[in-house]
């Protein structure tokens, strides 16, 4: 018996619909607030916790503030010049020292990921640079830049160009072979290889070495303006230095509540950046 | 649609003479081919069954050119060559369409016309309305389709298939196979289809290659005298199958011994 081609487009079109299921998307307000109400949450019960220790009188509380005048600091603060000129000074540094990192980073990472030796030999090392404490950094970086934006940009650099690399070679280890074989069978090969099998492959990974790379940055960033001071400048480090010196603790942990907020914003944005690549991948599992 | 110029039935597309090929060397060394005769004629669909180690999968990369015989020659008469694998293999941060397009793009096609071909080539294999989709978007007979797809883009005239239908339940690849046929049967391609089920062999092919196994060698040949369009469960096909799966037998037997 033979099958016309009518027969046969409504028999697999049947089979498509069947083996597809149904189409069933989550509203993005839905997929923010999901995202967003176990941060809230988490939020929520660290303050507790920090209100019950001030209540619990361990510390005086003009040693250790709770979070009700703390709050009401910030919010006092926010509406000054200097509140924004500090995390100004210091975002203007994140981003110039991770910029630089973010080369660096991928330059090394792509340059050693061309060969498996090399990348035996010098992934060891980046990963040991990787594990450094970032204040092991400063006191080299002011013999190096003096004091200075300089020393303090570099510090965040070394903070954060190992984990790109890392990321990226990490990436590229961990190609499936499938891939490559698809593409050398497509033509590919040499450069063009790279950029449709290779970078896109390992481009998951490079994101998250990216994301690790910040949480580093932003580390050694903070050791780096708290230690090496520029005098004259007024920037997050400095605003933390000045409130401990100056018996200023509500100003202390109003600045130290900045850190986390900052922190937290930022990596929700790779975080974001992190999860989309993997969904559009298909390297999420359903949500469950 | 006529993908390739339809060539004279009677040219040769792949002639294998006194093809062998070891892996390693010494005492411990796999004999996988061993003295291999085979000739394709252009457009033939030929089928290649065997028991497991009987050395399909090295056959096809010797065909593709992806590995060296050890001894022996293989002749492609310069014809364009694709491979298909059990998995779909598609690059999962492209389109369905995406993957179609890159395959063209490899081969130097300019933009607007890979836009164009690829919509050809996806509403060939019946999946117009999925270009847009990602891979893991799609179920695993709409892959192999989309990977059939992005096999002819690379206007391939001898496509090698590695177990394509393997992983997939019986349905879907009872309706692939006629999808795959209809391709074939319009497109003029040389089709060489390695496969361990033996139905699929007779449902498939113009011609089904037994193959031995350790070392491989040509068994028999069976020529296919079954009228195309077949139904893999008629009972032409299943009396061939039986024919066939009588003789494998026989050869996996020496093995037991």
């Amino acid at each position: 018996m033979a099958v016309d081609a009518g027969q046969l487009s409504a028999e697999l079109a049947g089979l498509d619909a069947l083996e597809l299921g149904g189409d069933r998307g989550v509203s993005p307000a839905r997929r923010l607030w999901k995202a967003t109400w176990p941060k809230l949450t988490a939020v929520a019960i660290a303050v507790a916790l920090w209100q019950i220790v001030v209540w619990s009188h361990w510390k005086p509380s003009y040693v250790l503030p709770g979070p009700r005048p703390v709050f009401h600091a910030l919010g006092h603060d926010v509406h000054t010049v200097v509140f924004w000129r500090s995390i100004g000074t210091t975002m203007r540094r994140a981003v110039t020292g991770y910029a630089v990192a973010l080369v660096l980073g991928l330059a090394v990472g792509g340059l050693v990921a061309r060969s498996k030796v090399l990348r035996a030999a010098v992934g060891s090392f980046i990963t040991g640079l990787q594990t450094m404490p970032s204040v092991t950094w400063v006191p080299l970086a002011l013999v190096l830049f003096k004091l200075g934006d300089g020393a303090i940009v570099f510090v965040v650099v070394i903070g954060a160009a190992p984990s790109i690399a890392n990321g990226f070679i990490s990436g590229i280890d961990h190609v499936p072979p499938l891939l490559l074989r698809s593409g050398r069978m497509l033509g590919a090969s040499g450069v063009g290889l790279w950029r449709h099998v290779i970078v896109p492959a390992a481009l998951p990974s490079v994101v998250g070495g990216l994301k690790q790379g910040w949480a580093f940055a932003w580390r050694s960033l903070m050791a780096g303006e708290i230690i090496a001071l520029v005098g004259h400048r007024v920037s997050i480090g400095q605003q933390l230095e000045n409130a401990q010196n100056t018996l200023q603790y509500v100003n202390l942990l109003e600045w130290m509540v900045v850190v986390l907020i900052l922190g937290i914003a930022v990596d929700s944005v790779f975080a974001a950046a992190d999860r989309s690549l993997r969904r559009r991948w298909g390297l999420l599992t359903p949500p469950g | 649609m006529t993908l390739v110029e339809a060539p004279p039935r009677s040219a040769t597309a792949v002639a294998l003479t006194g093809v062998s090929k070891r892996f390693g060397a010494g005492p411990g060394a796999v004999v996988a081919l061993d003295g291999l005769e085979l000739t394709v004629r252009r457009g033939e669909f030929v089928c290649l069954v065997g028991a497991s180690g009987c050395g399909k999968t090295t056959l096809l990369n010797l065909v593709a050119g992806l590995e060296q015989p050890t001894a022996g020659a293989i002749e492609t008469s310069g014809l364009r060559t694709a491979l298909m694998f059990q998995e779909a293999a598609l690059f999962p941060w492209l389109t369905a369409a995406g993957n179609v397009e890159l395959s063209l793009r490899l081969r130097g096609v300019g933009r607007r016309d890979r836009r164009v071909r690829a919509a050809e080539l996806l509403d060939l294999v019946q999946l117009g309305g999925f270009g847009h989709r990602r891979p893991h978007e799609l179920s695993g007979g709409m892959r192999q389709r989309v990977a059939l797809a992005r096999s002819l883009a690379q206007d391939a005239q001898l496509l090698l298939m590695d177990e394509p239908f393997g992983a997939l339940d019986a349905m879907t690849r009872d309706i692939l196979h006629d999808e795959l046929e209809r391709v074939w049967r319009d497109s003029g391609l040389t089709v060489l289809f390695v496969t361990h089920n033996v139905r699929e062999a007779a449902r498939l092919g113009d011609r089904v290659v037994l193959l031995t196994s350790r070392p491989g060698r040509i068994a028999e040949e069976f020529a296919v005298d079954i009228d195309r369009p077949r139904r893999i469960e008629s009972a032409d096909v299943a009396a061939l199958a039986g024919t066939i799966t009588e003789r494998l037998r026989t050869e996996v037997s020496r093995h037991g011994r």
